[in-house]
């Protein structure tokens, strides 16, 4: 079973679990990722600290892109199942962002299953970032390469 | 091209355009996006600001990842916006 949302409420991690292996008993194990909101501390000035975090993305796109994604991981890996659910709009540090499930008879596919739908997510689902900070700027975050690089590998 | 495209923005090439969609006709010898990115760019100050970097700015054809070489038809959706970053 493959669940896909978009959404600005929060995710419940146990309950999808739940939805996702529904009371099989041919699952041998389940890949979880779960993307946070980080308070950035990075940048020199304390008022450049992260408030919070605002994702943008293209509605009547993006659940096709996701599907496209998750086709892929269920075309390479023998999966018995994945979720993948994306927050937008506006979240604080530490809320919850983006869950990734999946779930397979043995753990090399879901583990490697769920590190490639997060990196595909990255880069090939139409979200954009907005980060806000204590002192009420704001800025769009920059693609990185590092992701890109991830992407390739796969 | 005579039938109007419709045109949507996101993130910071949006903020830029000042508008989230448009509909235009633009001349018959728009003919790819690239003939596009040109078109719009000599619009007014708003598009020229938001295609100034054309390199970085990517797009999507009717909901579909698309380049510069992708041939328009009317009616289609065009979506201009940065690089992707979610996850």
């Amino acid at each position: 079973m493959t669940t896909i949302s978009v959404q600005t409420e929060d995710f419940d991690v146990a309950a999808e679990i739940g939805r996702l292996t529904n009371g099989r008993t041919d699952i041998g194990g389940l890949g979880c990722f779960i993307g946070v909101v980080r308070e950035d501390t990075s940048h020199e000035s304390p008022e450049r600290a992260i408030r919070a975090l605002t994702l943008e993305h293209y509605p009547s796109m993006t659940v096709r892109a996701i599907e496209r994604i998750t086709a892929e991981a269920e075309r390479r890996w023998d999966l018995i199942g994945c979720t993948v659910i994306h927050r937008v709009g506006r979240m604080l540090p530490g809320e919850n962002i983006v869950l990734v499930l999946t779930a397979a008879a043995h753990r090399q596919a879901a583990l490697d299953a769920t590190a490639f739908l997060i990196d595909w997510l990255k880069t090939k689902a139409p979200f954009w970032k907005r980060e806000e900070f204590q002192n009420g700027e704001g800025v769009w975050v920059e693609a990185k390469d590092t992701d890109d690089a991830a992407t390739a590998r796969w | 091209m005579a039938a109007p495209l419709s045109i949507v923005y996101f993130a910071w090439v949006r903020e830029r355009v000042g508008v989230s969609e448009e509909s235009l006709s633009p001349p018959d010898s728009v003919a790819t996006v690239a003939d596009l990115v040109t078109w719009l760019s000599n619009l007014d100050q708003r598009h020229a600001a938001a295609f100034k970097d054309r390199e970085t700015v990517r797009c999507a054809v009717n909901h579909e990842f698309a380049d510069t070489s992708t041939v328009l038809r009317p009616g289609d959706e065009v979506a201009f916006f940065p690089p992707v970053t979610g996850g």
